[in-house]
């Protein structure tokens, strides 16, 4: 068991800190993203349901980008780390980079986030780097929700018929090149394996995954074919409709430097 | 010049702090919502351990005050340090906590009556609410809608 990240060899700090920035950026760009359905969801118990989705999701980016802060130890505070990247700096996966869309995409898009980050967050529980094991506890007892939420939408849009139904499909054909963006293995990951921070490698995390959605799917009568994601560019080259939304989050920060949340 | 010492003890700034209430439901406080882990009372300082219930809880701050102003009495730096060393849970609200909810129009988490009435027939309209820790439901019986503490 690990307290404080100076007790890591090097290279497994440099493999955690990108798996943290890997998790808080994800957190926050689909927090971020889905809190622009605030005040326009389809009903008023969906926009109450998706602003709490977002700000739970939100809450979690700050703690781990707390976390990766006391990890990475260069002088940078959360606020710094999540607002004060360019584009390209940032390590979300590109299942994140298709816009919110219209209803059906966005529960299709976080349908596939929420289960491949469940599968993330199990596969932490018992991490031998305590301060993480810590955290994934208590965001885990949150996320439950937000897997049951989006378990129901996904079930209640693929068995209506008609228009819910093709709408659905049509954003998880978009999504679906994507969708294994995820879990896709990261640099050096090897290394938090062999320390036991994480207890499999993205390989391993990307066939749990599957075999959990795949069992799904197969009720609800929704062929997909989701092809394994490059690890290459899983979360890198991000779409324009991100550079639209990192010009969002980062306006009042630009506008005014030094300004907290 | 030193302050003059008071003579303080856990159990002292423990009562202090039953005095601060929940900045979003003020009619529970937060020894009694079961946010206080440690306390560590020390010559110069006192060191308050708190439990977020959830992780992006936006009222951290404010009790983070709220406390830092209910012990300066005591003529010591308050330390205030919020950590998931243990993940708050919905089972650490006290009886009494648990009253407090109920008395106020919330149904304390695990309850499934409406705190108004009393009746069981009762439907959850939306297991989110207006906080994080909040979802909605509504009394079939007495046609009222009331927030239940989620359970975590």
């Amino acid at each position: 068991m690990t307290n404080a990240a100076a007790d890591l060899l090097p290279a497994t700090r440099t493999a955690l800190s990108l798996l943290l920035l890997a998790m808080a950026d994800d957190e926050f760009v689909i927090g971020f993203s889905d809190s622009e359905w605030t005040g326009i969801a389809p009903m008023l118990e969906e926009d109450v349901a998706m602003s709490s989705l977002a700000q739970d999701e939100l809450g979690h980016a700050q703690a781990l980008y707390r976390l990766l802060a006391d990890v990475v130890d260069d002088g940078r505070d959360a606020d710094a780390i999540a607002y004060d990247r360019p584009v390209e700096g940032y390590y979300h996966a590109r299942l994140l980079d298709h816009p919110r869309g219209d209803w059906a995409a966005s529960i299709a898009r976080r349908y596939l986030y929420d289960t491949a980050d469940a599968v993330r967050l199990e596969a932490l529980a018992d991490s031998s780097f305590a301060p993480l094991r810590d955290l994934v506890d208590k965001i885990r007892r949150e996320e439950r929700y937000h897997e049951m939420h989006m378990t129901a939408w996904l079930d209640r849009l693929a068995s209506a018929r008609g228009e819910p139904r093709e709408r659905l499909l049509a954003a998880l054909e978009r999504l679906a090149p994507d969708a294994a963006t995820v879990l896709a293995p990261l640099p050096n990951e090897l290394s938090l394996v062999m320390a036991g921070i994480i207890d499999a490698t993205g390989d391993e995390l990307d066939a749990r995954w599957r075999a959990k959605i795949g069992r799904v799917f197969e009720r609800l009568n929704l062929s997909m074919v989701l092809p394994v994601a490059d690890p290459l560019t899983a979360r890198t080259n991000h779409s324009d409709a991100f550079r639209w939304l990192h010009g969002e989050f980062t306006a009042v920060r630009s506008a005014q430097p030094g300004a907290t949340w | 010049m030193s302050a003059p010492t008071v003579l303080v003890d856990e159990a002292t700034v423990r009562s202090a702090l039953a005095e601060v209430a929940d900045p979003e439901i003020p009619a529970i406080s937060i020894v009694d919502l079961g946010v206080v882990e440690r306390v560590q009372v020390g010559d110069d300082a006192i060191h308050v351990e708190l439990l977020p219930t959830f992780v992006g809880c936006p009222a951290l701050d404010a009790i983070r005050q709220a406390v830092e102003a209910r012990l300066a009495e005591f003529g010591r730096v308050v330390k205030v340090e919020f950590g998931y060393r243990v993940p708050w849970t919905t089972d650490r609200i006290t009886e009494r906590g648990r009253r407090s909810l109920t008395a106020s129009g919330f149904a304390p988490p695990g309850d499934d009556t409406c705190p108004f009435c009393g009746s069981g027939n009762v439907a959850t309209d939306n297991l989110f609410g207006p906080t994080q820790c909040r979802s909605v439901r509504y009394c079939r019986s007495c046609r009222k809608p009331f927030e239940a503490i989620k359970v975590v």
